[in-house]
């Protein structure tokens, strides 16, 4: 799995939560980030990999089975890393970075970035995970909620995850982004299948 | 299945609880599986093998070992000035008999190897254990250089591992053979080590110290003359023949026999990207790059067909092999630039013939015609102010709808230094000449001043980075009568590694109360008259501050002071653009804040990310006065 967005949407945590739930379920898991120099605004990558064994922390261009993007541009960026017939999910957001606002850059049109995403799989779906979170009252929930997403997709059970949530999380939030994990997960299997 | 974790001790010793389908419990305290980073995994090493000293100086990608140890109440663990300073500390740890650890990334070693370099002369008197983080592919440094180098030049051991499970059973071997060849010995990671996570079985408890600390009189091993070194010298290349025996039938210097068409050499993350790149090839893995196991290299190469060296960087074992008369090819089609995987290692076995272009993965690079999305200063940040005044005053920035490409040529000179503020040097902000490495600043201006240029020089570093090697730098300038002016950015942590403590903090690594440097009185101590200390948010203050110093024939120094938004999240209701005000002059968007954002024929504030009272710098500068809070604004208009 591949998970990219922008630095300060959660990624880490994200990706730190799915390898313990692979961990939990007796996988052989690594995972790895690529951060840039600063703590926030860049663009974060995240590669996790699970198997009976594993080699490299990195995963091959072209060899990603699952890329969840937490934004639209970063998921058009990074979609080369997609396997053919591989899974898109894309948050339904647009971050637009700071040349775009100063006029000297232009972010691409939805057409564009679903045209991008089409090159590598058909199988493509945006998911309003921003909204959904604001909507269940914290906007930090929504990497839990596009980690639901993504699970349906993950032979792992709902249980592996969900321990792996509540060990990475203190108790006060642990909840809410439980919730998080199942609306995203309910969504994905109800509306998107 | 049920499974429950309860976590003690700091998270450390969680105990696993099993409740198999069958009812059974199992319960294992001796054997924890866990999910480490190769950095937490090597603290924990190091925290198993009994080290009672560590001390580091934060930097990317070595940070988090010194954050995991200071966890630990049991062990001294300190933050040091500069990497120097660490080594040093741990050298004296070493030579009272205590097992000590120093943590840095690559370009530390290059700051401590004068301490380092003393170390291998003198030896120790207890485990001291070196670990150096290097960072190919340049994540988060300002150069690549492969310290693999070092070992060699100082002649001490390296052991590298290719995973967290061996990070944190090398550190035990690192200890050990530190104290068994009286060296310290280096352990070289890399960024994909440390920062990334894999399954470690933890089955080790804490080895107390085996010592109380005790120093005895031993001049000739630790007072280094001329007379005493000289002596020292021969028992060096002693060690390092001894060394070499050792690594013959060191347990991590292992062949993995697989087709003997192919044999190949490799170590640390360059292991796991070759057995993917070549399943079916022989291996022979090295934990120990420096001495080499040469009968075993020997007798390796001679029961392969072809022998090829995977490595990082610069080729550091390849070299070494070929010393030994052993072909061996390896750079010719693997790059000595960047950071391995296996897409590269793929090509380069395709290039040699030694894999057939059978992969066709469609791979095709869509970020080139998209925006990149490099970092930037936070929302609130206190360096945004001073880099907006010395753009406006130095005349740096492009104004918004200019075409023209390269900011035009400035009335002013800044050099930079290494921290989150090196990124005024991205547009629009465009404030900063010269970044070279810790410290550089004040001694880069000085020299400008010196060789004869007439613009106003300005130095520009943090105040972490100004305790780690900036004092020295000052002292020069006094000293020489510089007249540039210096503004430390002091935001009160070491923010760009994810915010350590320093010694201008008074907070310990381990969080605790401490004496604290101040930074003015430090200032005025090493002879600065001109010092003034300005709040990072008021802008009237910043330029009239800079102004003065620029007109001032004398050393000036301005303590820009304002806390990191990351750290102190003091938000408080986010301003907001009043759109009939507002007439899309474009200044605030020259802030270059992620908050301020501009939608065709609308400049907006993302509320979101705006912290609020704490910063208000676009209201300051807006010459319309369009921004003010958002219920003010609504205010404004209902009446």
């Amino acid at each position: 799995m591949f998970v990219t967005g922008v630095g300060g949407q959660g990624i880490v945590l994200a990706t730190d939560i799915i390898a313990e739930a692979a961990l939990i379920a007796g996988y052989d898991v690594k995972k790895t980030d690529t951060l840039g120099m600063a703590q926030r605004g860049g663009s974060v990558v995240s590669h996790v990999r699970i198997g009976q064994r594993v080699c490299s922390p990195l995963i091959k261009k072209g060899d990603v089975d699952i890329l969840v993007a937490f934004e639209k541009l970063e998921a058009a960026r990074w979609c080369y890393y997609l396997r053919h017939g591989g899974i898109a999910i894309i948050n339904n957001l647009a971050l637009p970075p700071l040349s775009v606002n100063m006029g000297n850059e232009r972010y691409p049109s939805d057409k564009e970035i679903t045209d991008i995403l089409k090159r590598q799989t058909d199988r493509i779906y945006f998911i309003d995970a921003t909204r959904r979170a604001r909507e269940l009252g914290n906007i930090r929930t929504l990497n839990m909620f596009m980690l639901g997403t993504a699970s349906v997709f993950v032979p792992l059970e709902v249980h592996a995850w969900e321990d792996g949530i509540s060990q990475r999380l203190s108790p006060n939030i642990r909840e809410i982004n439980i919730t998080a994990f199942r609306n995203g997960r309910k969504e994905m299997r109800s509306v998107h299948l | 299945m049920a499974y429950l974790f309860v976590n003690m001790a700091k998270g450390l010793f969680s105990v696993f609880i099993y409740v198999s389908l069958t009812g059974k419990l199992w319960y294992d305290l001796a054997k924890m599986i866990k999910l480490l980073s190769g950095n937490e995994a090597l603290a924990l090493g190091a925290y198993h093998a009994g080290v009672k000293i560590a001390t580091a100086y934060p930097g990317t990608p070595s940070t988090e070992i010194l954050e995991s140890l200071a966890r630990h109440d049991d062990i001294y663990a300190e933050w040091s000035t500069n990497e120097k300073v660490a080594m040093e500390v741990a050298m004296g740890a070493a030579y009272a008999g205590v097992r000590s650890l120093v943590s840095l990334k690559q370009v530390g070693l290059n700051v401590a190897s004068d301490p380092f370099m003393a170390a291998s002369t003198t030896g120790v008197n207890a485990g001291m254990v070196i670990i150096c983080a290097d960072d190919p592919g340049i994540h988060s440094s300002q150069n690549e250089q492969d310290n693999r180098h070092y070992a060699r030049l100082a002649k001490v051991p390296m052991l590298e591992p290719s995973d967290s499970q061996e990070a944190y059973k090398l550190m035990a071997y690192a200890f050990d053979i530190s104290e068994k060849f009286d060296t310290p010995v280096l352990v070289r990671v890399t960024t994909r080590i440390s920062h990334s996570k894999s399954v470690v079985e933890v089955n080790q408890k804490r080895l107390a110290p085996a010592r109380q600390a005790n120093f005895h009189y031993a001049a000739k091993k630790y007072v280094m003359l001329p007379i005493h070194a000289r002596l020292r010298h021969p028992l060096i290349e002693e060690r390092l023949a001894k060394l070499a025996a050792y690594a013959e039938t060191f347990t991590f210097n292992q062949a993995l026999w697989g087709e003997h068409r192919l044999g190949i050499v490799t170590s640390g993350v360059a292991y796991q990207y070759a057995r993917e790149a070549f399943p079916q090839a022989s291996f022979l893995k090295l934990g120990m790059t420096y001495p080499l196991p040469q009968n075993l290299l020997l007798s390796f190469a001679a029961q392969v067909d072809r022998v090829i060296v995977i490595e990082e960087l610069d080729p550091f074992l390849q070299e070494n092999i070929q010393a030994m008369g052993i072909k061996v090819t390896g750079k010719e089609f693997i790059p000595a630039v960047g950071e391995l995987n296996v897409d590269i290692i793929e090509k380069g076995g395709q290039r040699t013939g030694l894999l057939s272009e059978t992969s066709p993965r469609h791979v095709e690079d869509t970020a080139l015609n998209l925006p990149k999305r490099p970092p930037l200063l936070c929302p609130g940040c206190p360096h945004t102010g001073i880099f907006f005044t010395l753009s406006s005053i130095g005349q740096r920035s492009k104004p918004m709808k200019s075409r023209v490409k390269t900011p035009k040529e400035s009335s002013l000179v800044i050099t930079g230094d290494i921290g989150c503020y090196t990124l005024g040097t991205y547009p629009p902000l465009n404030a900063m000449d010269t970044c070279a490495c810790m410290g550089a600043s004040i001694g880069n201006a000085l020299g400008m001043e010196k060789a004869g240029i007439a613009k106003k020089l300005v130095a520009i570093i943090g105040d972490s980075t100004f305790m780690h090697s900036g004092i020295t730098g000052l002292v020069n300038a006094v000293y020489t009568k510089g007249q540039i002016t210096i503004i430390i950015l002091d935001n009160g942590t070491t923010a760009m590694t994810g915010h350590q403590e320093h010694p201008g903090t008074g907070i310990s690594a381990q969080g605790k109360k401490t004496k604290a440097v101040e930074l003015e009185q430090l200032v005025r101590g090493i002879g600065v008259s001109d010092v003034k200390v300005v709040d990072a948010f008021n802008m009237k203050q910043l330029r009239n501050a800079v102004k003065s110093a620029l007109e001032s024939p004398e050393l000036s120094v301005i303590i820009a002071r304002g806390a990191c938004s990351v750290r102190v999240p003091t938000r408080s209701e986010p301003r907001a653009i009043d759109t009939e005000k507002c007439n899309l002059c474009g200044i605030c968007l020259q802030l270059g804040c992620p908050a301020i954002q501009r939608e065709k024929e609308r400049v907006y504030i993302d509320t979101s990310m705006c912290v609020g009272a704490a910063c208000t710098i676009c209201q300051q500068i807006c010459p319309r006065q369009a921004i003010d809070q958002q219920s003010k604004i609504e205010a404004a208009k209902s009446l």
